[in-house]
């Protein structure tokens, strides 16, 4: 036992604290998609010009990729998006000690980035979130749109890119306390993760899919 | 039909949500990209019609009744169910402010195709007693005439008639055992009878044998676009038991976007059975039989002109090249509008937005997109291929004080018919 209550909340996070977080996003995730699936839908009995299930695992690609027109009207929705998403993985992934946590965890690992590249990225992914936030509060439609939830899941994915940063960095707080916060706003995520909008991150696969299924079997382009 | 209830609308609502549905709703971001593709967004600025705003009592209901987190909140008191003033207050944004266009499903990048779920929502609001005046007048009248626009036998015989003393040929009507049976919409046989000369030339130098039906002519399906299955199954019927009846082969989608939505791809499930006959647009059919060397034509259309894709057929219907291969064989001077093809933008006035009086003065306002789009190609006539986009764009051109002539494609396809040699000598020009 260590009377150190940094150590402690950090071993805590680390072990059962995230050991709790995966049942929920595991638990979540598996709810959202029963909860999809379980509404099923009807025999399409229209006989289709064009295979609808191709059509669909395209359009799960093809909307990787902006669309017609789009980004000239919408450009920090855009570059922000993309930025950060791309940002999110690559730290994620490859930042070494990250990579080390999925070596014990799962028994692989890979070659990480250099460290200062990572910082660099987690600069910049931040620095979009503050972007699309911006361009979300100054757009008349997203605002009207955003409800407490946007804000919120706002706050939650920002937090893990500045706490890391900030732990990574020796900034504000002393390491143990820093890293300790970092691990919870990861789990934070992790446990909002399917229980709001950020359920997207699985169940765009699946709104994609039958986009491009529906359409796609009319020989309509999705 | 049973009285129109706030239970009734709801329960429809629950019974029309499904699993994409439910992946929509689920992944929406709020980006707000769907409203930079809606035209009532673009040209008014007002961020209420959002498309997926537009959505949102869709979206209650389906997170009160189909999400555990939902559900709790319901039992809890902390999610409260939809009320009659909100759907009331709602069917400005789901019946005049939108056309079903589909352009907003073309770009959501977490890919909702927000226009799959309007269809879902007007159910709901048709079941509720919220539908527009216009569409339930329409409807009324299709059921009881047989015609949104009260267009009986007798006014179809009577321009049947005269476009025969017209052109001299016969149109044949209730003709069994031939390939194809011919539907029109009200507005063609009122606004534009033309067409039906048109397709009788067509379909003599084709040498394709074709037929009206005395009943079961009407094309448009007012079913669809007030949301309400019973109502659309009962016109879609109407059409497939004449063509049954008859023993087409195929029965021909005319230029009429939602009719094509109605019959080729709705209509099966309406009816939950399988076709005895194959439905084919008729932009279809001329391609066919361009390809098949049936179609000869000859000549070129001077005036300088340009295509307004129809979102049911674009869109929603998959009919691209068709008319652009038509065109360029017979005009010598055709410009695309920027946006042209499956980005194009709608008139103002599709899915059911024309029949809605409360929607006149926005609908005129919105076109102000298709004047920028022809602002670009100042074409002397517009070629279309959908009655209903063709009067609301014929009114929005007076509207806006611009001189362009809008036209039918298969008009002006008929006129470019290369004269018949085998035939005795009919003064044709051209040769
Ligand atoms: S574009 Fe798609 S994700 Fe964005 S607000 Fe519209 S429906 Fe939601
Ligand atoms: S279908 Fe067309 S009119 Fe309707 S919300 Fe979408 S973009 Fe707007």
């Amino acid at each position: 036992m260590t009377s150190d209550p940094a150590m402690d909340l950090l071993m805590w996070a680390r072990g059962p604290g995230f050991q709790i977080a995966t049942v929920v996003l595991l638990f979540g995730i598996v709810l959202r998609i029963v909860e999809i699936l379980a509404l099923g839908r009807a025999r399409d009995l229209a006989p289709p010009k064009a295979s609808p299930a191709q059509s669909g695992l395209r359009t799960v690609f093809s909307r990787f990729l902006p669309r017609h027109g789009m980004a000239m009207r919408s450009p920090v929705i855009h570059i922000g998006g993309y930025l950060f998403h791309a940002g999110f993985f690559i730290v994620l992934l490859f930042f070494g000690p990250h990579i080390q946590l999925f070596e014990e965890g799962f028994g692989i690992g890979w070659p990480g980035l250099p460290s200062p590249l990572i910082e660099a990225v987690t600069v910049i992914s931040m620095v979009a979130l503050v972007a699309v936030l911006i361009a979300r509060v100054r757009d008349p439609v997203r605002k009207l749109l955003s409800t407490f939830e946007d804000y919120a899941v706002w706050v939650v994915t920002f937090l893990p890119f500045l706490t890391g940063f900030m732990a990574v960095n020796k900034l504000g707080l002393p390491y143990t306390w820093m890293m300790a916060l970092h691990v919870l706003s990861v789990e934070l995520l992790m446990v909002v993760l399917p229980f709001t909008k950020l359920t997207h991150a699985v169940t765009f696969l699946f709104a994609r899919y039958y986009n491009g299924w529906v359409n796609g079997r009319k020989g309509a382009a999705t | 039909m049973t009285a129109a209830t706030l239970e009734r609308g709801l329960t429809a609502l629950k019974e029309h949500i499904d699993a994409p549905v439910a992946a929509f709703f689920s992944s929406c971001v709020h980006c707000g990209l769907c409203a930079e593709a809606c035209l009532f967004y673009t040209e008014t600025g007002d961020p209420k019609y959002a498309p997926i705003r537009k959505l949102e009592p869709l979206r209650r209901q389906w997170r009160r009744e189909y999400t555990l987190v939902g559900r709790l909140g319901a039992l809890l008191g902390l999610i409260k169910p939809l009320t009659d003033d909100e759907l009331a207050e709602w069917a400005h944004l789901i019946y005049d402010s939108c056309t079903m266009c589909g352009r907003c499903t073309l770009v959501c990048p977490v890919g909702n195709d927000l226009t799959y779920m309007i269809r879902k929502l007007r159910e709901g609001m048709a079941a509720s007693g919220h539908a527009r005046k216009g569409l339930v007048e329409a409807a009324k009248k299709t059921i009881k005439l047989g015609s949104p626009m009260g267009v009986q036998l007798p006014a179809l015989n009577a321009q049947i008639r005269r476009v025969e003393a017209e052109v001299g040929l016969p149109i044949p009507v209730d003709v069994a055992g031939v390939d194809y049976m011919v539907i029109l919409s009200s507005m063609e046989v009122i606004q534009f009878p033309e067409i039906i000369g048109a397709l009788a030339r067509i379909f003599d130098r084709a040498g394709v044998t074709w037929t009206i039906p005395s009943s079961g002519f009407e094309a448009t399906n007012v079913g669809i676009q007030i949301g309400s299955r019973d109502i659309a199954e009962e016109i879609v019927r109407r059409v497939v038991e004449a063509a049954e009846k008859l023993r087409v082969k195929y029965v021909i989608s005319p230029e009429c976007g939602h009719a094509y939505v109605a019959l080729r791809w709705e209509g099966p499930n309406l009816l939950g059975r399988p076709y005895r006959f194959e439905v084919i647009h008729l932009m279809e059919l001329l391609a066919k039989l361009r390809a098949e060397g049936r179609l000869p034509l000859a000549g070129k259309h001077d005036q300088r002109v340009t295509f307004h894709d129809p979102c049911q057929i674009i869109r929603r219907g998959g009919i691209d090249q068709e008319p652009r291969d038509l065109l360029n064989e017979i005009t010598e001077d055709f410009a695309e509008m920027p946006d042209a093809g499956i980005w194009n933008w709608c008139c103002g006035g599709g899915g059911g937005v024309s029949a809605v009086d409360e929607a006149e003065h926005l609908r005129t306002k919105v076109f102000s997109r298709k004047m920028c789009q022809l602002d670009e190609v100042h074409p002397e006539q517009l070629v279309t291929a959908c009655a209903n986009c063709r009067n609301i764009i014929e009114e929005g051109l007076e509207a806006y004080n611009k001189d362009i002539e809008v036209i039918g494609l298969t008009e002006l396809v008929a006129e470019y018919l290369a004269p018949d040699e085998t035939a005795p000598a009919e003064g044709g020009d051209g040769s």
